[in-house]
């Protein structure tokens, strides 16, 4: 070869060596020597910025008083970066488990079932520790939770002429107050049109998606049917409006812009007073159908399964599910705490919220076994068009999928 | 000269085994060199992944690991089956998926293709002033990012958007367009007094969609997405139009002039004709990428409202990615794959069968015959 052969070779070589070198990415470069734990990740899916500023002060003092590093990252789509995260093989070292995908996540072996041994673990609400259990076991620790009550637009309330007398406490009460409060520009009653807000319709009738022991599908149950009619009836008369038709991401915004009087939100509904400070609204109960029925919702910590910085990461969790840590998350973003005691302190401190602590006593958790997730995408996408839709037809289908996912768990 | 010298040279180099010798000898080995960071990029970042996918396609894999593991194992066509003609919900939701993208391209392909020649020959006509001005503005929306136009999309087609101001300006109310999930052919069919889902179109005709269902047609919701994409790509389909348009020569309209061809003969005799080629790579193009509609799908919701906007390359990426049917998902994609290469090859045998001799030289042959008619006219 001659000279210039072997100034191709070399240029071709580097060409390739600098390719290989813009892959990989550059490991190591943390300053840590004194500590014993690894930097780490924490992903989360953020109500908005009250929520992911508390969460990265929590996780940076923890991270101070441990020598070490905590990267919190808000995610605009948790669900999916998981998955990417974890096909990749390189999922966050800690993270939001929402309560729609535990059991998915669980049974497809992706968590590190931690929560078991933890010294905090009987702290728990039963009703939460069991929504973040599967085949027995007690995977991870609640985050907190939430329940769902009517948000209510007290100087619209009062512009009707509607005073706390009319707090509607049944559908009736619902409908009237509704009617009154629709005007030109506001519609009277909004919440997304979702199982997880019109499930509550149909637990309020009577209904729900599984039989007592959980082992059949109830979905096209009478009960179920009337529930959904109710909405229908407050859709086709104008007074309840789904955000989208709203020029609103969700039914808190439209709130908060004026476009809904009445919303069905849950406590996190406290973060719009740094976009909307002039809002004033008053949380009441769900109003009852046949019976008293909310949701409740919750999410975890969770730690993937093989995980190699585990031991740091439960020992942060610690920290954050600590009442007094708890106690700070409900100062910034409404949340319930998932502790007992922590609970307790929080419905004296918050009267405001009374309301969603006390939907605690009758609230159930939406229906969430492995394999359910899809299929309540899929009733979600069906129940956008509720108002010209027939409840049965939407809701046999939704028998037929629900039971055949819930078969496929066996 | 040296043009005829080179093939010269490398016939007298294959004849001759000896190696080592003459200016081209290693030429094999550094052009391997040389195509090599290509080859292995390319091998790297795309060979290798949709085999990996094919395999997927194929496999259990739970999205834990790499999917080439001992505990992964060999489902044979399982995840076609629960896509194709399980009968389940996946099998219904593809169905859907499919069903709004066949509307959407039978809607936006002939459209595009439509506007973009009018577009064409608008600017390339000598008479119009500003024709730089008016290719620039044109073409814009193609080199915007689609990001940005549905983001605007979203304001203008908002329910008291700019679109429903003008519409009540007009007198009329306007639909709430992103969260509309009828069909308009059902809107259509509602006007004559055809009520939902009539026993005549109520049984299940494919993929456990009704007859109803699939002469639905596309959704209040899709048609703003149908408007935004020939919106966006109209604009780049004209300038490949425009370049085959200024190939064909003056003399060639003179000629059609000359003949006594009117604006519509010469358009639809002429140049058209000399169009087809283009038409097919425009055809083929807008095909290939209306199949594949993702971005503007992603930003508007993912298929909402009611599923009417979503699409396959969307349902792929949500199986895989939220619901972690990783094989159904992977599944979807080599039968969208499947789809577009069909279609294509299907429009290539159409475009062809009518082939140039035919279509190409019959007003060829027409002017020629004028020709002869008038010239023998002239000679009486």
């Amino acid at each position: 070869m001659n000279t210039k052969g072997w100034v191709a070779l070399v240029a071709a070589a580097g060409l390739v060596a600098s390719l290989t070198g813009c892959s990989s990415s550059s490991s190591g470069s943390g300053g840590t020597d004194t500590s014993k734990y690894t930097p780490m990740t924490l992903m989360i899916g953020s109500s908005g910025d009250a929520e992911t500023q508390a969460v990265q002060a929590a996780a940076s003092s923890w991270a101070k008083a441990n020598k070490t590093k905590v990267t919190v990252t808000a995610a605009s789509d948790l669900t999916q970066q998981l998955g990417q995260g974890f096909s990749g093989g390189n999922p966050p070292d800690l993270f939001y488990m929402s309560w729609d995908q535990f059991q998915t996540y669980a049974s497809k072996k992706y968590l590190d079932p931690y929560a078991g041994q933890q010294a905090n673990a009987s702290a728990f609400y039963p009703a939460l520790k069991s929504a973040f259990s599967y085949g027995g076991k007690f995977y991870c620790e609640p985050k907190d939770f939430s329940t769902l009550g009517l948000i209510i637009n007290t100087d619209k309330w009062a512009a009707a002429g509607l005073t706390d007398a009319d707090i509607p406490k049944d559908w009736a009460g619902l409908e009237s107050a509704a009617k009154k409060l629709t005007t030109g520009d506001t519609v009277g009653l909004s919440f997304g049109p979702e199982y997880a807000r019109m499930g509550v319709f149909m637990n309020q009738a009577g209904g729900s998606l599984l039989s007592k022991d959980g082992k059949k599908v109830t979905a096209d149950s009478a009960a179920n049917v009337a529930g959904l009619e109710e909405v229908k009836k407050l859709a086709t008369e104008g007074v309840l409006k789904f955000p989208s038709a709203l020029d609103s991401g969700w039914s808190g915004e439209a709130l908060g812009k004026g476009k809904a009087a009445m919303v069905i939100e849950g406590p996190w509904i406290s973060g719009l007073k740094t976009d909307y400070p002039n809002l004033k609204y008053t949380v009441a109960e769900l109003p009852a159908g046949k019976e008293k029925s909310t949701f409740t919702f919750s999410n975890c910590w969770g730690i993937p399964a093989q995980s190699k910085t585990s031991a740091e990461a439960q020992s942060l969790v610690k920290s954050l599910t600590s009442d007094a840590q708890q106690l700070k998350f409900s100062a910034a973003f409404g949340v319930i705490p998932s502790t007992e005691t922590a609970a307790k302190e929080y419905a004296t401190k918050y009267p405001g919220n009374a309301a969603f602590v006390k939907g605690n006593d009758y609230a159930v958790s939406p229906v969430a076994f492995a394999g359910a997730a899809t299929v309540i995408t899929d009733f979600n996408s069906q129940l956008e068009g509720i108002a010209t839709a027939d409840p049965k037809t939407i809701l046999a289908s939704l028998q037929k999928n629900l039971q055949a996912a819930l078969d496929a768990t066996k | 000269m040296t043009a005829n010298a080179l093939p010269h040279a490398a016939r007298r180099g294959d004849k001759r085994p000896t190696r080592g010798n003459g200016i081209r000898s290693g030429e094999g080995r550094y052009g391997w060199l040389f195509t090599a960071p290509a080859i292995i990029i390319i091998g790297v970042f795309l060979v290798l992944p949709i085999f990996l996918a094919l395999w997927v396609s194929v496999s259990d894999w739970s999205g834990l690991g790499s999917p080439i593991n001992s505990q992964v194992g060999f489902v044979g066509a399982k995840n076609y089956q629960s896509v194709l003609t399980a009968g389940g919900l996946a099998e219904q939701t593809f169905g859907t998926s499919i069903r709004n993208n066949l509307w959407f391209v039978v809607f936006v392909v002939p459209l595009q293709t439509a506007i973009a020649l009018f577009l064409a020959v608008q600017v390339n006509r000598r008479l119009l002033r500003a024709r730089g001005f008016f290719r620039t503005a044109f073409y814009f929306p193609s080199v915007t990012s689609a990001v940005a136009i549905t983001g605007i999309f979203i304001f203008l087609f908002a329910s008291s958007g700019a679109v429903n101001q003008i519409i009540a300006a007009l007198g009329g109310t306007g639909p709430t367009w992103f969260a509309d999930s009828r069909g308009i052919f059902h809107i259509v069919a509602s006007w004559f007094g055809v009520g939902n889902n009539p026993p005549a179109l109520s049984g299940t005709a494919l993929l456990e969609l009704s007859w109803w269902d699939w002469l639905s047609g596309p959704s209040v919701a899709m048609c703003v997405i149908i408007i935004l994409v020939v919106f966006t790509t109209s604009g780049t389909f004209m300038l490949l139009f425009l370049a085959a348009l200024q190939n064909i020569g003056g003399e060639i309209e003179e000629a059609a002039l000359v003949d006594g061809a009117g604006p519509f003969r010469k358009f639809f005799g002429v140049t058209l004709p000399m169009l087809k080629p283009i038409l097919f790579t425009v055809l083929t193009l807008g095909l290939i990428g209306t199949w594949q509609i993702f971005d503007q799908i992603y930003i508007l919701g993912g298929g909402k409202p009611a599923n009417t906007t979503l699409t396959p390359a969307f349902l792929a990426y949500q199986t895989s990615f939220k619901s972690l049917n990783w094989g159904d998902g992977a599944a979807i994609s080599f039968i969208l794959f499947a789809i577009i290469v069909v279609l294509t090859a299907l429009q290539r045998i159409i475009l062809r069968d009518r082939s140039n001799k035919e279509r190409l030289d019959k007003p060829l042959a027409r002017l020629l015959r004028d020709d002869s008619i008038r010239s023998n006219g002239g000679a009486q």
